[in-house]
């Protein structure tokens, strides 16, 4: 089996399935119904992305693994999504914070992605990446809308931006796997996306009238499957029906 | 990316034709451009499909529709999806789009006109009740990932439109 194929798999659908969990979770909590349409949709367009990447990945396995396995059946430490997409839908703006950092980073991904070596890594860019440019759309809008809204929004959303400014430099960490990846011309080089990221998200920022944090502390660990606290709990909601129900199927 | 090239046979759209989009039952799958390929090989057909969106629930059922479509004349039908080409709104036939119109779903634009009306910044998207353009987003998402959700400024009526994909 590629090893290094399926675990860099696993680390980009990973990222999507948790934060498709996370949005998964306000469906019917949204503030307004417009939002909780919108963010259910996007949680959606996440999953489907995921459950690509996961078809893909048990086919490597072979051994009739599939996609339920790879997405149910994991041990928290064989989880590779960065801390960002794990954090709590702790408000709104919290939320849209959350969402535009990542959304920013995932189209930047996206787009090496597509000059990947692997035809179906290939396709699956070409694809996902006109529903993250959708995404991303709608999160820069509410961060402006947010940042340069109310003062109790704008005092809001900038303390969630503070917050999790501390999970963003993972995204461009380089684990083992990425690095082998990268010498085959499959994986992207996310160390070279750095510069570009914190550029349009320094440009978002100033447009949203918050203010760029400055703090250079960094927490990362999640790529290697040491996660923060919440991702127990996403676990144990995700994983509840095939743990009480093994093999179940809609 | 756009390549639309589509590889069905003659003598099984008749077949296709009755097999719908379970969201918009309006439009066909032909319609909808998400049959790519349609085959007959020792009896038995050959088809494939791609999704409009990653995560569009509606791909499964119309495997499991194109599938008993094909049993009640007899024929077994096996369904792949593909991912690549990607699909894009520009592979929904022409007679489709005006069938979404009188179905009460706004068509898609042009890239271009698509982004500035998602956008809010021009009124383009005419609404399906009264013909008016004086129309405007209410949210980016609609009741589908591939639809927003506008109304009508002159009857107020609200609608769905499908936005364009490319």
């Amino acid at each position: 089996m590629k090893e290094n194929l399926y675990n860099y798999i696993l680390g980009i659908a990973d990222n999507s399935l948790i934060l498709g969990q996370r949005l998964g979770e306000l469906c019917g909590h949204g503030p307004s119904l417009e939002t909780d349409i919108a963010l259910t949709n996007m949680s959606l367009d996440l999953l489907g992305q995921t459950r690509s990447y996961f078809q893909y990945a048990a086919s490597l396995v072979g051994d009739n693994k599939t996609e339920d396995d790879v997405a149910f059946l994991r041990i928290e430490r064989e989880y590779k999504n960065v801390l960002l997409v794990e954090q709590p839908n702790t408000h709104f703006g919290y939320v849209i914070a959350r969402q535009f950092l990542f959304d920013a980073y995932h189209l930047l991904f996206m787009k090496k992605l597509q000059e990947s070596k692997d035809d179906t890594l290939v396709a699956l860019a070409n694809k996902g990446i006109k529903e993250v440019s959708y995404h991303e759309r709608f999160s820069r809008d509410w961060l402006k809308r947010l940042g340069d809204g109310t003062n109790e929004s704008k005092i809001k959303v900038q303390e969630a931006v503070d917050d999790l400014w501390r999970y963003t430099d993972e995204l461009f960490h380089l684990t083992e796997v990425d690095e082998a990846m990268v010498k085959e011309g499959i994986g992207v080089d996310v160390s070279s996306l750095k510069a570009d990221y914190y550029k349009r998200v320094s440009e978002v920022l100033n447009e949203a009238t918050l203010t760029i944090p400055e703090s250079k502390y960094f927490q990362k660990g999640g790529k290697e499957g040491i996660h923060s606290e919440h991702m127990g709990y996403i676990l144990a909601d995700l994983q509840y029906m095939q743990r009480s129900y093994p093999n179940m199927k809609w | 990316m756009t390549i639309n090239k589509t590889n069905i046979a003659a003598h099984l759209i008749p077949v296709l034709e009755t097999v719908s989009d379970p969201e918009i039952p309006v439009l066909t799958v032909l319609d909808l451009g998400v049959i790519r390929e349609a085959i007959e090989e020792n009896g038995i057909i050959y088809i494939k499909i791609t999704p409009t969106y990653s995560g569009c629930p509606a791909m499964d059922v119309i495997g499991d529709d194109l599938k008993s479509a094909f049993a009640k004349v007899g024929k077994e039908a096996k369904v792949q999806l593909v991912l690549a080409p990607a699909w894009t709104t520009d592979w929904i036939s022409e007679g489709g789009k005006r069938k979404m119109v009188v179905y009460g779903i706004a068509a898609p634009l042009e890239e271009t006109a698509d982004k500035d009306a998602l956008l809010g910044k021009v009124k383009v998207v005419k609404c399906t009740n009264c013909g008016g353009a004086n129309t405007s987003l209410v949210s980016q998402f609609g009741s589908t990932a591939c639809k927003a959700l506008f109304k009508c400024d002159d009857c107020l009526e609200p609608f769905d439109y499908f936005k364009c994909l490319k």
